[in-house]
């Protein structure tokens, strides 16, 4: 099975054979690294940008403005910061042109902790991006899942964000990309690039097939009934584990891998919700003001009679940055345990 | 042929249709400040005094849709380049007022911020100069598909300051992957209430170019005949090489910052569409009465156009969904 890194490839690869992707490009984008996470590399059309933020997106803008569709990568989040004011512009173009002006263009930049990445290199930006009007925002948990939603991302008309949880770069999926060759040594002789001299090595791809995972359309990973658990990227992941740990104690927990955070599948939320009257939302960006904040919101309002328990939020906590030092990272995003107590606790609660 | 060398070789019926021009931009900007001053509209930002220059901009650039034809990204004091380019008075005057039928923005954005996607012309930002590294983006799409198409992009020089600036000196002027730019600043001296010299240490800033081995230069602004020929000359040198080119061109600021700062004219500025007039006059290449005129048809086509776009719909509440999403795709979260 490939691992996301791998999984990104490929769709960019697919994209730029069938949906006329021309440029991907950022800072070690290219030829000879491929990204400092080599989801690039071997790919035809990547390039190196200078050292330069808003000189990448406003590139980026002024392509998709040509009608021609890229991918433009911010090496971290982090560092997505310096050009908050080109998405904003990004994600108005369209509205500010009377509907004259759209921009398919898609960024893509890997976030989170998990990899003791320390102060600048474990931001998350779901938070920040589900506020940027405009945009199409997602965050995959799993290879498959990048592959369909980055291909989603590239073939939308509109400005996309492909949120890149980082911690799962190396992880590998259940399910095969459709075309994907089902040995994983095969895949990796095919487009992983040598270690060492790159210059005469060209990646030979497999002949993938189109998959896309819709915008808006999120994912039961484990049903239950008595409460649902609504995550994504990593921490996905985690909340899986827990159900699972759970279900020994004869908890039936239901996850949903939100997958696409704006436009975002209200319908799965609410149906779930309905049946479980408990819910707990679990993410790593900072609590105040968190996305899941908003669903919760959501909640209390068109759900509160069917709750049985005060909707809940689990998120990075309020402090300025992830420190490098493991006690430091660990308090400061949601860890397993925490996950576990607080299901424990909502289930716990009477009305 | 004393005329033409006068007037740098440039042939009698241009000259006569950059003072045409120019005319019009001036009496439509100032019909603006009227419509403002009457409460018809909320600000007012724009270009009286860039007549000299943003006229044989206009002029000069290969006018269509698509990276084929050459892109403008402008900023907020282009009419004199629109109206080169054929923008109708009425257009810019239902901008102004905000009225639904303004297909630059619908009644959402300033005045002067226009966009017209059937003639390359970006979207005018409010934010300084991210038009600048926007605009390497169509340079870069123009540069693969090989047609020759320039990328033009227009600022102050106040926004130099802003990075964004900088970065467009960098990715246009990469060894071996220049690309096809023409890069501008219109230096009035102002930006707002800052002067020249409260923000800059260089002598000129077309210095800054030439650190990137642009072609660079700086040049009068104020003079349609000087600004023409050396955008003819730099525009061809960009279609030949493939490689950026950047001009400093001074100008005046006739009519204050906006209506922010007050839009009221400003005294001893040189007046570039009044000099042009005397001089093309003192060399009979205009009439007296002809030019009294030229100037009274343009007046009466701004009241009209005022007129008119005075009885036109305004934006409707539900409308401000609209375009969020391409196909108006829903947007609104209460509906998923
Ligand atoms: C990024 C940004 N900061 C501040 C402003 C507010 N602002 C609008 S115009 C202006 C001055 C611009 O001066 P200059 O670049 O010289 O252009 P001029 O108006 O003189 O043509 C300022 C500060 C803005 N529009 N964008």
């Amino acid at each position: 099975m490939a691992n996301m890194a791998q999984a990104i490839r490929m769709a960019l690869h697919y994209a730029e054979k069938n949906y006329n992707l021309k440029d991907v490009f950022g800072q070690d984008v290219g030829a000879p690294l491929g990204g400092v996470f080599t989801a690039t590399q071997g790919l035809k059309t990547a390039w190196n940008s200078p050292l330069d933020e808003r000189g990448i997106i406003g590139m980026a803008m002024g392509i998709a403005m040509a009608g021609d569709r890229c991918v433009a990568e911010i090496q971290f989040a982090d560092y997505i910061f310096n050009t908050i004011d080109l998405l904003k512009i990004a994600g108005n173009t369209l509205w500010c042109t009377n509907g004259q002006y759209n921009l398919p263009m898609t960024v893509m930049t890997p976030v989170g902790a998990g990899i003791r990445g320390s102060v600048y290199h474990s931001h998350s930006f779901d938070a920040w991006a589900s506020r940027l009007s405009g945009w199409k925002v997602v965050m995959p948990s799993n290879p498959l899942d990048a592959y369909g939603l980055l291909l989603s991302c590239i073939q939308d008309p509109n400005p996309c964000m492909f949120l890149k949880p980082k911690a799962l770069m190396r992880v590998r999926g259940e399910e095969l990309i459709p075309g994907e060759p089902t040995d994983e040594k095969d895949l990796k002789n095919m487009i992983d690039a040598p270690i060492g001299d790159r210059s005469k090595w060209k990646a030979k791809w497999p002949d993938v097939q189109e998959y896309l995972v819709p915008f808006g359309k999120g994912k039961i990973t484990r049903a239950g009934d008595q409460i649902t658990v609504v995550s994504y990227g990593r921490h996905l992941l985690m909340c899986n584990e827990v159900a699972d740990q759970l279900k020994q104690d004869g908890y039936s927990v239901e996850v949903i891998d939100l997958r696409s955070i704006y436009p975002y599948d209200w319908q799965m939320i609410k149906s779930s919700v309905e049946k479980t009257g408990r819910v707990l939302f679990v993410n790593e960006d900072t609590e105040v003001t968190n996305f899941a904040e908003h669903l919760s919101y959501r909640v209390t309002q068109e759900l509160f009679y069917h709750l049985m328990a005060p909707p809940r939020v689990l998120a990075g906590k309020n402090v300025p940055g992830i420190g490098l030092h493991p006690n430091l990272e660990d308090s400061s995003v949601p860890q397993k345990h925490e996950i576990e107590t607080l299901i424990r606790q909502i289930c716990a609660e009477v009305p | 042929m004393a005329t033409k060398k006068a007037f740098g070789g440039l042939d009698k019926k241009l000259l006569i249709n950059m003072h045409k021009l120019m005319v019009k931009s001036r009496v439509l900007e100032e019909r603006l400040i009227k419509i403002y001053r009457a409460g018809e509209s909320f600000f007012w930002i724009g270009g009286p005094g860039e007549e000299a220059w943003g006229v044989p901009l206009g002029l000069l650039g290969k006018k269509g849709q698509g990276p084929a034809y050459d892109y403008y990204h402008l900023h907020y004091r282009c009419t004199p380049t629109l109206i080169a380019l054929g923008l109708p008075m009425i257009d810019s005057v239902r901008l102004m007022m905000n009225r639904s039928t303004d297909k630059s923005t619908g009644g959402r954005n300033f005045s002067n911020h226009y966009c017209i996607p059937e003639w390359n012309v970006a979207p005018v930002t409010s934010p300084l100069e991210v038009q600048y590294p926007i605009a390497c983006g169509t340079a870069h799409v123009q540069k693969r598909l090989g047609k020759k198409a320039i990328t033009i992009v227009t600022g102050g020089d106040a926004g130099t300051a802003e990075g964004d600036f900088a970065s467009s000196l960098i990715l246009a002027s990469r060894k071996g992957q220049e690309l096809p730019m023409l890069i501008t600043v219109q230096n009035n001296k102002w930006g707002i209430s800052t002067s020249y010299d409260g923000q800059h240490g260089e002598t000129h800033i077309a210095d800054r170019a030439k650190a990137f081995n642009i072609k660079s230069r700086v040049i009068n602004g104020n003079d349609p005949v000087e600004s023409y020929i050396c955008l003819q000359e730099d525009m061809a040198y960009i279609r030949k090489t493939g490689k950026p080119a950047f001009i400093e061109a001074h100008l005046s600021r006739l009519y204050g910052h906006s209506s922010a700062s007050g839009a009221n004219p400003v005294p001893n500025e040189v007046d570039p569409v009044r000099e042009f007039e005397k001089k093309l006059l003192k060399a009979g290449i205009l009439k007296e009465k002809d030019v009294k005129e030229l100037w009274q048809s343009f007046e009466n086509e701004g009241v009209k156009a005022a007129e008119q776009a005075r009885q036109e719909p305004v934006p409707t509440a539900e409308s401000v969904w609209d375009h969020t999403f391409v196909g108006s795709e829903n947007a609104d979260w209460r509906n998923f």
